[in-house]
């Protein structure tokens, strides 16, 4: 990769994050997919780093699968958005982060279209009184939370247990970096570090030890792509994206994956399965694949949490093979006990894909 | 191996370097309207032929486009020429002239 010109393109997409006083609001399908990195990002980002988070209950989905599986027309999308804002201002905050990318674009496709069209603000200002009595309010920052976790990777890396490196070897480990789709190819200037080469990720794996791999297929999405999804007869599609990454990526074999966005480390995951009972293949070592994580998730390993903790269980792919290679210990008894040390069951294992 | 009722499709990866320009450059000169069109697809949804056919202009425009002539004819065999989907273009395309530039052009 010519490093050089990388810097270049990422130092003319810098974006300003306040260092602190957010108001957070949670993903719809994240706390199901990948269970503990909300949590993880709130005790991060409030116990261990001391930084003011605050959540409210109150909080909806900002509507954004509805609004890009054409079901909900954008003015109903608008006013939700405007309620959240609403509800962050209530509480007395002004930068607002949110943990999902389908969101980010959401909020700020809606900013954007606010600007441009002051009349339909005001419209939904009014919506807004007449549906919720709730005062209007807008953001002075929306950043998303891996913007926050990027703004605050070197303070991590100063807390760190564990390096990305080979803890036999010493090597770093090599990471492919995937990016939400939402995130910067809408509004390029939104991103850290723009749309083709964003450096969100890429900081974080720098300051913590590891190596980004560059490969063909990077800026590809991951196939969810929503109608490519949820209607079965595109679900093909869904699944040639991310076949088409796993081939472009397999020559570089990645250590693993870092991920920004609720659908991406779903799909990148579970797909694995998918191309492995239906076609045989698999990306990682010896019949594994290759893990695909969360950023809140690396940054608990590098902290030091308890794997299982993280929920690291709830994934496809077995991550065991690349917690051996970080030198993180685990307990194998206590993969599958819940909180409280509820047992959780076994998993049905597939016929192709190693998971243990 | 387990069928999931879906499957990998295979790429569609074109090399337009591969793509005759001559073809597509003598047609946009007979009607720009290969240059303009967004692939909107309001034209092949408005059309009565598409109903019982294949009969697509979207899909004939980006057929000549991807040196794919002989698909783009096919597609165009059964249209009747009646105009519908002029009249809905958001580009202003006149498809049908379009239609018959492109049939001129490999029919003679
Ligand atoms: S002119 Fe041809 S392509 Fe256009 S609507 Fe009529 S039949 Fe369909
Ligand atoms: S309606 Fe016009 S712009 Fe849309 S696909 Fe047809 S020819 Fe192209």
């Amino acid at each position: 990769m010519i490093y050089e010109g990388k810097r270049k393109i990422w130092s003319d997409y810098q974006k300003e994050i306040p260092d602190d006083h957010y108001f957070y609001v949670r993903s719809c399908i994240r706390q199901s997919f990948f269970p503990a990195s909300e949590a993880a990002f709130l005790n991060i980002t409030r116990n261990i780093l001391g930084r003011d988070v605050f959540e409210t209950e109150h909080h909806t989905t900002c509507g954004g699968i509805a609004y890009h599986s054409d079901t909900i027309p954008q003015e109903t999308v608008m006013t939700i958005v405007a309620r959240q804002f609403a509800l962050m201002h209530k509480h007395g905050y002004e930068n607002y982060v949110c943990s999902c990318i389908t969101s980010f674009g959401v909020y700020i496709e809606t900013l954007e279209t606010w600007r441009t069209f002051p009349e339909l603000e005001a419209k939904i200002a009014d919506n807004l009184r007449k549906t919720c009595n709730l005062e209007f309010a807008k953001p002075r920052f929306v950043v998303h939370a891996s913007d926050l976790i990027y703004k605050l990777r070197e303070e991590i890396a100063a807390k760190a247990k564990y390096k990305l490196v080979n803890a036999k070897t010493g090597e770093p480990l090599k990471v492919v970096e995937h990016i939400g789709c939402h995130y910067s190819k809408m509004f390029p200037s939104k991103g850290v570090g723009g749309a083709e080469y964003p450096y969100v990720l890429t900081g974080m794996i720098e300051a913590w030890g590891g190596e980004i791999v560059d490969y063909p297929e990077r800026r590809h999405c991951c196939g969810f792509g929503f109608r490519q999804y949820f209607i079965k007869g595109n679900r093909g599609y869904s699944l040639s994206n991310t076949h088409k990454k796993f081939e472009s990526m397999e020559p570089y074999e990645p250590d693993f994956i870092i991920t920004n966005c609720p659908g991406c480390p779903y799909f990148l995951d579970r797909w694995q399965y998918v191309i492995a009972e239906s076609e045989g293949k698999t990306y990682g070592k010896d019949g594994h694949g290759i893990p695909v994580l969360t950023y809140e998730e690396v940054a608990g390993l590098v902290l030091g949490f308890d794997p299982w903790d993280l929920g690291l269980q709830t994934h496809q792919v077995a991550v065991e093979p690349l917690l051996d290679k970080l030198g993180i210990p685990y307990d194998k008894e206590k993969k599958f006990l819940g909180a409280g040390g509820k047992d959780l069951g076994r998993p049905a294992l597939p016929s192709c894909l190693k998971c243990m | 191996m387990i069928d999931f009722g879906f499957h990998i499709t295979p790429s569609g990866t074109l090399n337009l370097d591969d793509v005759d320009q001559k073809t597509v450059d003598t047609l946009s000169r007979a009607d720009y309207g290969f240059r303009t069109c967004i692939a909107c697809g309001s034209c092949t949804a408005s059309c009565p032929a598409g109903v019982f056919s294949e009969t697509s202009v979207r899909q004939a425009i980006l057929s000549v486009l991807n040196g794919k002539d002989e698909k783009a004819l096919r597609l165009l065999s059964s249209c009747m020429l009646c105009g519908k989907c002029l009249m809905v273009c958001p580009r202003g395309i006149n498809t049908r002239h379009l239609i018959l530039s492109l049939q001129k052009q490999f029919e003679g």
